[in-house]
């Protein structure tokens, strides 16, 4: 087996986002938000100081499922739902890679919810990246676990009855290590997202709002547009008070525990009385975990970072106490374990 | 067999003896079995062992579903079953009895726990008198001995409970067992020493408990005669007691280190499987990986995302879990990845009998997934032989790159035999090196002779390549819907696999080559059917025994040694499987002799079977 150490940046050619496009045509529709995720996502690849046959895509199915094909890299087209369970297995087996797990709403909440729930309560260090876009694309336009209550759709002619999950609190009720949301279309943003993701050591998940525009076009048109971003979501950064608006103006506070939109500068409100963002608060955590336009600015970023040893290191920690207690497994001593006895 | 005279009680030698402890879930048959088995194998019998436990962990006490039995054999010539029938059975209560009091043959000697012959429990399982007094057991030699009475006087004195003192007389059982068949009680003292060493009056309790019943032989003269089993001749060697279970476990760690490479398991807990992941978990210092998986699925998964990582990755389960796993496993068939799937069956459908045997997974593994995907299945025939199979599987699945299902049952995985511990030094490297060469490679490209295609595990530089689910460009891997190349890929998986008959051992015929009849079997059933043959051939009968321990592909040979006789009987623990798959594949009318009753063949069965066909036989020369 290949043990390949991180080694340091210095000693690693330069590599940039080319040699991370691979040799195979993009099949997306045209227009779709999944173009955008895979540009910043193959941009911020030589930031990690992985060489890039370290680096390692594992997809579910659905739209997203694609991507690891466009990845120069190793890569892994799965099963539905189940690349969580893949990509712990892998990382198990091989500490020394970084693995991505590429998904969306179909494949990471419904059919594959309880290997995402699982793979993040472990901290298993993989970086989940779902797409969002509320609806099953693939298999053009039936309702997701995201679409919201009521949403018309192929599978759903007179509504859908389901109510919708929030992904950011199923990443929390899991215990999740580090939890981000961004926007397709916002490319800085995402792209620092995916940065901080990449560099998180543990289960990392971050929801991408990502417009389809075949069949669910507009999802999240009425906060993420350029007119109206703003004033719509909220950008949080660790210690900084909650503020938004294109004037800078809008903040968050706590009243009691529940969150309310206050103007700075009215009814004597300062910077002091909002709220401060506290990626390792699991309340605060939860309550940007259910806030949405339109009751609430939509917040994004990193919404929950804190560290804890991973699943890899713990599976190794065990075998290297074991071998220090024990000494190396001797397959002869093993087989010769127990009550024998010798037949002349 | 001779007769010595000693003092008031005699003493007898006997080939073979088979003993059955059954009592409540709750009153440690399956240790006392275990126990037993452990002294007589150790002394040097033969043995072969059969636990038949419920489910339930602690169904009601006293009541028929809560009954659990561990039945030995144990003898000086080579047996290969557990028993057709018990010489003793050894009843702690009347559901016990009642239970297996059928299975007894006239004669047999009984002995019961009279102290549990109240009213109440004769009641819950349907007694309407007291059988050990209304005259209704006359046929077998009984012997009623107040256990629990006799039990707590010998722990007076220590600190326990009454239902503390209660647990031990197990142990009360099994020192009588130990004096009628003249045997140390040594191992099981040290043993509950190490067991108990941080609870030393338990300790004490336990070992007063087993020295009474040992004691109660030595001076109540109920018993006019003990027994004496010879040890047996067993070829010479090591030897230690080994469950299927056990020896799989251990074969796994050695194909681990035949292939140089790590193992990981992945696994979610399911009876009869889960002993191989325990077992499994404390081998860290080998490197082993264990990984309990939050469900079937995702232990699979977690397994081909080690072998795709280079690893050995494995997945254990039963019957049900194999259904979840389908889908995974068709993927492992699609990549084209090394990894072994267990399934230790169990008699279904669904839920079914989990601690019962059965064998009717096998077109399950064999067609259990969508399409056409073919995968090589092994099957141990005997528990030891489970260690030879396990590394079997990983040599077919290394070499040829492919998904491998070992097929075990209950009866393997628990039941007990000699096992002759294989020197490390003579096991065959089963290494296959990973693709690092770049010049040249495409993640299709096979290798000639055996069809495999390379393994370029992530990290290798230079052969950075995506797979998956979708079907692939031959040669060159990326996604194709051309419908050609699908044809030649179905065409190729197929070939891969059929071309494994080329590279196993052919089917070997115990007895005559050819003749009247051969009985064809696979898995658990060899003792039975092995046991059936040599009586049958002893009285001058041409029939003769194959066991197939390769199911996909058959080997080479099979079809001529098939039609190398003039009948052919496969008895099966299902409704007839292989028989579909032999007849299906030879167009050879072999009959089959199915019984799923969720217990091993017994000798007698097959033995009827074919006598029948054998007399079918001789009317039809006639």
């Amino acid at each position: 087996m290949t043990e390949t150490t991180n080694a340091s940046p210095l000693d690693l050619p330069v590599l940039t986002r080319k040699d991370f496009v691979s040799d195979q045509e993009v099949r997306w529709c045209p227009g779709c938000g999944d173009y955008s995720i895979l540009a910043q996502t193959q941009k911020v690849m030589p930031d990690f100081g992985y060489p890039k046959e370290n680096i390692v895509f594992i997809s579910g199915i659905g739209c997203s499922g694609r991507l690891p094909y466009y990845m120069n890299t190793y890569g892994f087209h799965t099963i539905h739902g189940r690349a969580p369970a893949i990509a712990t297995g892998l990382k198990a087996a091989r500490p020394d890679l970084m693995v991505w797990v590429i998904t969306g709403d179909g494949d990471a909440l419904s059919i594959g919810g309880n290997h995402l729930v699982h793979s993040l309560r472990r901290n298993v260090d993989i970086r989940i990246i779902m797409f969002n876009n509320r609806i099953y694309g693939l298999t053009k336009g039936q309702a997701s676990p995201t679409s919201e209550f009521g949403k018309v759709t192929k599978s759903s002619p007179y509504g859908t009855i389901d109510y919708p999950v929030s992904p950011l609190a199923i990443a929390l009720a899991a215990e999740a290590s580090f939890i981000a949301r961004s926007v397709d279309t916002h490319t800085e943003h995402l792209q620092g997202t995916l940065e901080a993701a990449g560099k998180h050591h543990g289960s990392t998940f971050v929801e991408v709002l990502q417009n389809c525009n075949i069949f669910n076009d507009g999802a999240f048109r009425d906060f993420t547009d350029r007119e109206v971003r703003d004033d719509r979501m909220l950008a949080l950064t660790h210690g900084k008070p909650m503020i938004f608006g294109k004037d800078r103006d809008k903040g968050i506070r706590l009243n009691g525990h529940q969150p309310e939109i206050v103007t700075i500068g009215e009814n004597g409100i300062t910077e002091a009385n909002l709220l401060v963002h506290d990626e390792t608060d699991p309340l605060i955590a939860f309550m940007l975990a259910h806030i949405y336009w339109p009751e609430f600015p939509v917040p994004v970023g990193v919404i929950r970072r804190i560290h804890r040893p991973t699943h890899d290191r713990l599976i190794s920690e065990q075998i290297e106490q074991a071998i220090a207690s024990r000494g190396t497994g001797n397959l002869r001593r093993l087989l010769d374990g127990g009550e024998t006895w010798t037949v002349e | 067999m001779t007769a010595v005279e000693e003092r008031k009680t005699t003493e007898r030698q006997l080939e073979r003896v088979t003993i059955r402890f059954a009592g409540d879930s709750g009153d440690g048959m399956q240790l006392t079995g275990t126990q037993f088995t452990r002294t007589a194998a150790v002394f040097g019998n033969d043995i072969s062992t059969y636990p038949d436990f419920p489910a339930e962990i602690r169904a009601p006490a006293g009541s028929l579903p809560g009954v659990s039995g561990f039945q030995l054999s144990f003898s000086s010539t080579e047996i290969h079953t557990p028993g057709d029938e018990p010489d003793v059975l050894v009843a702690m209560n009347p559901a016990a009895l009642k239970a297996n009091i059928a299975d007894l043959p006239s004669g047999g000697a009984l002995v019961v726990n009279e102290d549990a012959f109240t009213p109440a429990n004769l009641g819950k399982v349907g007694y309407t008198a007291n059988p050990l007094i209304d005259g209704s057991l006359s046929k077998y030699n009984l012997f009623s001995i107040p256990v629990s009475t006799l039990n707590v006087r010998a722990l007076q004195g220590l600190e326990l409970t009454n239902k503390q003192m209660d647990l031990t007389k197990n142990f009360f059982a099994l020192g009588l067992m130990f004096w009628l068949y003249e045997r140390s009680m040594d191992a099981t003292l040290a043993w509950i020493d190490e067991k108990f060493s941080k609870r030393p009056v338990i300790a004490e309790g336990n070992k007063r408990a087993l020295k009474a019943g040992y004691n109660f032989g030595e001076t109540t003269e109920i018993f006019h005669e003990r027994y004496i089993v010879p040890p047996a001749h067993l070829k010479p060697g090591r030897y230690r007691n080994i469950t299927g279970n056990e020896a799989a476990a251990l074969g796994f760690v050695a194909a681990s280190q035949l292939a140089e490479r790590p193992l990981f398991y992945g696994s979610y807990p399911i009876t009869p499987a889960s002993d191989i992941l325990h077992q499994l978990a404390g081998y860290k210092n080998f490197g082993v990986k264990t990984f309990q998986a939050e469900d079937e699925i995702a232990a699979i998964g977690a397994a081909i995302g080690a072998s795709y990582g280079g690893a050995l990755g494995m997945t254990g389960t039963s019957g049900p879990g194999v259904a979840l796993k389908s889908e995974a496993l068709g993927l492992a068939v699609m990549v084209e990845l090394p990894l072994v799937l267990i399934d230790v069956q169990r008699a279904g459908p669904s839920t079914g009998m989990p601690t019962k045997t059965e064998q009717a997974d096998l077109l399950q593994v064999m067609f259990g997934r969508n399409s056409d995907s073919p995968i090589p299945i092994v099957a141990p025939a005997t528990p030891g032989e489970c260690f030879q199979y396990a590394i079997e599987a990983w040599r077919l699945a290394l070499k040829y790159m492919t998904p491998v299902a070992f097929l075990s049952d209950a009866f393997l995985a628990t039941g007990a035999e000699p096992w002759p511990i294989p020197d490390p030094d003579t096991l065959q490297s089963i290494a296959v090196p990973n693709r690092t060469e770049k010049a040249g490679f495409y993640p299709y490209l096979r290798d000639p002779e055996t069809l495999a295609r390379p393994w370029a595990v992530p990290g290798t530089p230079g052969l950075e390549h995506r797979i998956g689910g979708l079907e692939k460009a031959d040669v060159l891997g990326n996604v194709s819907y051309d419908p050609d190349n699908h044809h030649t890929m179905q065409m190729l998986r197929q070939a891969k696999v059929a071309g494994i008959a080329a590279d196993i051992p052919p089917l070997e015929v115990h007895g005559a080559p050819e003749g009247d009849l051969l009985i064809l079997g696979w898995g658990s059933t060899y003792g039975a059917i092995r046991s059936a043959v040599e009586r049958l051939r002893a009285r001058g009968e041409t029939v003769s025994h194959a066991h197939l321990r390769h199911l996909n592909p058959f080997p080479a040979n099979t079809e001529s040694v098939l039609r190398s006789f003039r009948r052919v009987l496969i008895p099966e623990l299902n409704l007839g499987q292989l028989l579909m798959l032999v007849r299906s594949r030879y167009l050879i009318d072999a009959v089959g002799y199915n019984r799923v009753r969720g217990k091993p063949f017994r000798i007698v069965e097959i033995e009827a079977e074919a006598n029948r066909l054998l007399a079918e036989l001789k009317v039809a020369a006639t």
